[in-house]
Parts: structure tokens; C-alpha cells; sequence
């Protein structure tokens, strides 16, 4: 099966990791000084979301949820508009009303987002549904982690999505941790692939710290839902290398285990393959370097001098 | 006028909306067993049965709605919709305003409730005033077919997710239906008795009870005004209101658990709204703090009767006279 998207340069997806590693630190820092509220990071997953979205469509739709900065970065979004959005400035994309935790981006194809563990995988079938019946072209990507896959919701949908042959491309990120709790002492299997099989659901796990190892299994994975209008599962074996939500101190986890994921860090592992490979000069590193450097700055200029949503925006939008 | 019950009522609203508008369709558990009427006309893409699982029809239509649907689910009865809470409350309710208005979810969910059969307190439990109490959600409860078809073609063809309760004890009730296509407008009640001296307000089965107290009340020399509902949100405050400021004396009465139910809200409306106009103590009549039982005696027990109704009204009249 050819790639979709062949042209695909590496170097483009190491930027958007640092941008989005970039992007989450300084919210991380921000926090920190009390100029922001805390957010769930997805420090460490870069490559996961990074080589998943870069092998979709742009008509292909995503469903997201708290960690969903990489997601949504990849896909596009203004990192100024979403930094407003963080801060709870009108520019926001959702206007301010969502902070940092459930941002959808309908113009990019970033829908229905929503914070609670699960409930990406109950709305993703009615999405899919949506698709076939307007007969839209798009498929339906939806990224849940390891700890979602415990909720009932998992089962229902793919369950649903099986029955109903839906276009859904299931993307679980499995990061270790289920908040502040360790995968092995809530989940019963290693990986959450092993449970697609008895949906009739084929599935893969990939290593979710190798970007091109993602896109390549995104990109196969996407195929097999566009053609067979069917679902698939992808599991990006990963690791969430920050806490829970800032400010975690994280002293609930295994430092070493924790130290033999960062050796194996997702931006790391792509510069010094592109090194290797003679692909990436010192020069063009800082030219990357100080892109998205200057991304961020303009993106927190922006995002602070926005202004906070009007009082009468407190009761808009509740009713269409 | 032809005669129908409130059930085939609903499937001439729903046979309806299907002709109407390509959108809409329609999936739960045993829809299409049960109204293969619909399978029959609209085939089976557009009337599905579902497992048994409320989470993920409810998941299902809200995210069909958020993309272009108008899905209309049927998850039989009203204790169900806990498994569904939070695809509705937290999803339906809340994506629009949370995402700045980026989408909307013209969804309908249909539940029965109430007393009739004898099903116990996890097939029976009026939990409507739930769904008022939780942002963007309307809630729709008829008392008879020809509202209760016209009701569902408005909340079809609503932007919003509407809760849309079915009254188990009216189910097979016939009544009168139109022919015409009528939609009533949600949030607009039914003055369904006019009078000057109490008014009695109600949704649902309870407004047949307040039309008998009002016929008994009447024999008494008391004439009071009968106002179904219809819709709990939007709630028409106008009508009752103005049916106070009439009357001077207001009677609520719902099956609901009276603790926090819909009528503490309308009492608390008229007494903030309509205080100087009170001749006497609102009073409600509603369900106990208890689940519902399955024995005849005490399903019915849970329920407003119309003697009590009207004993209540009777009381607040003759405390002005005194």
C-alpha cells in the first residue's frame, strides 16, 4: 500500500514535536508562575500524536480529549489561539469557556472534544455514523489512552463500531499511567490491542516513541479504515513522562522505569537518526530551534494580550 | 378527529419528521423490533435496534447530532438514562457552550416513566426534574397523543437535545389526534381548564388528576384552572404567572419525588415572581423521599390522587374565606 502522504520530510515532524514539547513547557511554566491554570501535558508522547495525524486527510476527522495538545498542534491549530484559549481569553478557539482541557477545532476537523476518560470512545460511532450516512468521505480518528480503555465506553464502542462496519480509526495512547495510577495495577492486559481481537477488530501496537514507526502504522492503519470502511485499533506503546496534571510532583512513580523511557525520548530518538542519517545539520537544528522558539513567543504575546470574554458571554451558546 | 394512543402518536410524529427530513433517524432498544412500521417505510439504515447498552446510544446520537444527524434514541425507560448520564449531561448538554458554540445537538432521547405498570422503582422513577437542573437540555412530558405528537415534531426539529419523557400510565391511553401536522412549541403550556380560584399545574398523567379534582372542586363551587405544562424547560412562567395573579392560590403536582422536583422550582418562581398576588401558601403534592414499589397499592399510593388534589385546593380556598 503506498503512504498517503509520501512527501511527508522527517524534519517537518521533528518541529512539530518541539513545537509541541515547546508549547506544553511553557504552559508548564506559565503554571508554574501562576499566569496560567494547571493542564494535562503530554510531555513524552510527541511522536504518538505527531505520527498519527500527520497520516490523515484533511477531510478525516479527530476526536480528542484532556491530553490533546500534540493532537491538536499537528493538526495545525495557531499555538496563539490555543494559548488564549488556555488562559480563558476570548480569542480562544472555544472562546475561553474551555481552557486547556477539552478544545475542539470544528475549521481543522478537531470535533467534539470533552475531559472525561471515555467519552471520546461513546461519541466516536455517532460520528462515524454522521460520515456514512452524508456520505463524507473522512474517516474517524479517536485517541484515548490506556486508562479510557478501562472504561466500559471502550467496549461499547467498539462493540458498536464492529457491528455497525463504522470508518473508525481507534488510536489508544498507552502512556503507562491512568491519572496518578500505574497501567499494571488497573488493567488487567499489558496492551489494550489484545483486547480489538475479540471485536473482530484488527489492531497493532507500534512503538509510540518512534515517529516514523507511527506514521508508517498510522498511515497502513488509516488505509485499511478508508478501504474497509471498518474499524481498526493502533496502540502507541508510550510513556506520559510528566504528571498527571501540573503541578505533580510525581512522587507516586518508579523513577527508573521513568528514566528508561526519557532515554528513549521521542525527539531525541528522531534528531539523532536525522543526524545519522546526514539529514539535519547543526545549522538547520537551530534553525528549528529558533522557529519555534519565536512560535511560542509570538503565540504568548498574543494569547496575553487578549481580552478576557465579556460578562455576557457567561450565558451564550448555552442554547442553539 | 381520529382516536390514537399516545404510543402510535409518537410513531406518527416520528413517520413524520422521517418523510420530512432525511436527517432524522431513529435507534434504540427494539426500535425497529417494535415499530417495524418505520423499518418498513425508511429501511433499515434509519431504524436501527442497538444492544442494550445506554452509554453508548446515547454516546452515538450526541456525536450524530454534533455531525449533521437529527437522531432521535428510545432507551425504553427513564432509570436507564443513569448508564446515559453522561453523554448527556456532560456531552450534549455542555460541548456546545464548552466549545464556544462550534456545534449543536438537535437529539432527542425518549424514556417512559411512571406509574401504570407495576415494573418497581428501576423501571418507574420520575427523573425529569434531573435533566432540567443540568444546562443546555430541554425536557419535554406529555399528558395525551395530540401533544405528545405535536411536542415530538417541535423537539425533532430542535436544535437541542430534548429529553422527551413518556408517561407509562398514558401509553395506551387513546385520545383525539389531528390529521394536520401540528407542532406545539416547547415551552408554551396548555391552559386545559379555565377558573378563577385555585390554580392547579401539573405534566404528564397528574393533569387528568387535576381535571378530575377540578370536576369535583367545581360540584363544590370552586372553579379551578388546569395548566399541563407540556414543557418543564423551557418552562412558560408567563402561564403561570398570570394564572396566579387570576387566581391567588397555586397547587403543584407532579408524580416526581416532591424533594427538589419540578414543582419546588414553580413554587419558588411564583413566590419570588407573583408573592403579593398569593391569598394562601402554595402548595405541592408530589412523590415521597422513596423508591416506587411494584404492588398496585403502593405504586398508586406514590401517585397525587385527584381526591387529594382536590382536598388540598379545597383547603387553600377555605383558608381565604376564614
Amino acid at each position: 500500500m503506498a503512504p498517503i502522504h509520501p512527501e511527508i520530510d522527517l524534519c517537518h515532524l521533528l518541529e512539530q514535536m518541539q513545537l509541541i514539547r515547546a508549547y506544553e513547557e511553557a504552559i508548564v511554566t506559565g503554571s508554574a508562575a501562576g499566569k496560567f491554570p494547571g493542564t494535562c501535558t503530554s510531555v513524552g508522547q510527541e511522536a504518538a500524536a505527531v505520527g498519527v495525524v500527520n497520516a490523515l486527510s484533511g477531510d478525516d476527522l479527530i476526536l480528542t480529549n484532556h491530553r490533546s495538545a500534540g493532537h491538536l498542534l499537528a493538526r495545525g491549530a495557531d499555538p496563539g489561539r490555543l494559548l488564549a484559549e488556555v488562559m480563558g481569553r476570548s480569542s480562544g478557539y472555544c472562546k475561553g469557556r474551555s481552557g486547556s482541557l477539552h478544545i475542539s477545532v470544528k475549521e481543522l476537523g478537531v470535533v467534539l472534544t470533552s475531559t472525561i476518560v471515555g467519552a471520546e470512545l461513546s461519541l466516536a460511532p455517532g460520528v462515524a455514523l454522521a460520515q456514512n450516512m452524508l456520505e463524507r468521505a473522512g474517516i474517524v480518528v479517536c485517541f484515548f489512552g490506556d486508562g479510557a480503555a478501562c472504561e466500559g465506553s471502550f467496549h461499547e464502542s467498539l462493540n458498536l463500531a464492529a457491528l455497525w462496519n463504522l470508518p473508525i480509526l481507534y488510536v489508544c495512547e498507552n502512556n503507562q499511567w491512568q491519572a496518578f495510577v500505574h497501567r499494571r495495577e488497573a488493567m488487567s492486559r499489558d496492551h489494550v490491542a489484545d483486547w480489538a481481537a475479540s471485536y473482530g477488530i484488527p489492531a497493532r501496537t507500534v512503538d509510540g516513541n518512534d515517529v516514523t514507526a507511527v506514521l508508517a502504522a498510522a498511515q497502513a492503519a488509516a488505509g485499511k479504515v478508508r478501504e474497509s470502511r471498518r474499524p481498526y485499533l493502533l496502540e502507541t506503546y508510550t510513556y506520559r513522562t510528566r504528571g498527571h496534571f501540573e503541578p505533580d510532583d510525581q512522587a507516586y512513580i518508579d523513577q527508573a522505569e521513568r528514566q528508561s523511557w526519557l532515554n528513549r525520548d521521542p525527539i531525541a530518538l528522531c534528531r539523532d537518526r536525522l543526524v545519522a542519517d546526514g539529514c539535519l545539520s547543526p545549522g538547520k537544528q537551530t534553525e528549528i530551534a529558533d522557529r519555534v522558539a519565536q512560535r511560542i513567543a509570538t503565540a504568548m504575546a498574543f494569547a496575553e494580550s487578549s481580552p478576557f470574554p465579556a460578562a455576557d458571554e457567561l450565558t451564550r451558546d448555552v442554547y442553539a | 378527529m381520529p382516536a390514537m394512543t399516545l404510543y402510535d402518536a409518537v410513531g406518527a410524529a416520528l413517520t413524520e419528521e422521517m418523510r420530512r427530513d432525511r436527517s432524522v433517524l431513529v435507534f434504540g432498544e427494539g426500535i425497529a423490533t417494535k415499530r417495524h412500521d418505520l423499518v418498513d417505510e425508511f429501511g433499515a439504515l434509519r431504524v436501527r435496534n442497538t444492544p442494550l447498552a445506554e452509554g453508548i446510544i446515547a454516546g452515538t446520537a450526541v456525536g450524530a447530532a454534533g455531525s449533521g444527524l437529527r437522531p432521535v434514541i428510545d432507551l425504553l425507560f427513564a432509570p436507564f438514562l443513569c448508564y446515559a448520564m453522561d453523554e448527556l449531561v456532560n456531552s450534549a448538554g455542555k460541548l456546545r457552550y464548552m466549545s464556544g458554540g462550534q456545534f449543536s445537538f438537535p437529539l432527542v432521547t425518549l424514556a417512559m416513566t411512571g406509574a401504570g405498570w407495576g415494573v418497581g422503582a428501576q423501571h418507574n422513577h420520575n427523573v425529569e426534574a434531573w435533566f432540567v437542573h443540568s444546562p443546555g437540555l430541554k425536557v419535554v412530558m406529555p399528558s395525551n397523543p395530540a401533544d405528545a405528537k405535536g411536542l415530538l415534531k417541535a423537539a425533532i426539529r430542535d436544535d437541542n437535545p430534548v429529553l422527551f419523557f413518556i408517561d407509562i400510565g398514558l401509553l395506551h391511553q387513546p385520545g383525539e389526534v389531528g390529521n394536520d401536522e401540528l407542532v406545539l412549541p416547547l415551552g408554551k403550556a396548555s391552559i386545559v381548564r379555565e377558573g378563577r380560584d385555585v390554580t392547579l399545574v401539573s405534566y404528564g398523567k397528574t393533569v387528568h388528576h387535576c381535571q378530575q379534582a377540578a370536576e369535583m372542586l367545581g360540584s363544590r363551587g370552586i372553579a379551578a384552572e388546569v395548566i399541563d405544562l407540556r414543557s418543564l424547560k423551557p418552562l412558560d412562567e408567563a402561564s403561570i404567572l398570570a394564572s396566579v395573579r387570576k387566581t391567588g392560590r397555586l397547587v403543584v403536582v407532579h408524580e416526581a419525588n416532591r424533594l427538589c422536583g419540578v414543582g419546588a422550582e414553580i413554587a419558588a418562581l411564583v413566590a419570588e415572581e407573583a408573592f403579593a398576588a398569593l391569598k394562601a401558601p402554595i402548595v405541592r403534592l408530589g412523590g415521597p423521599d422513596a423508591p416506587v414499589a411494584a404492588s398496585y397499592p403502593l405504586e398508586q399510593a406514590f401517585v397525587p390522587q385527584p381526591e387529594a388534589i382536590s382536598a388540598a385546593a379545597e383547603r387553600l380556598c377555605h383558608r381565604q374565606a376564614a
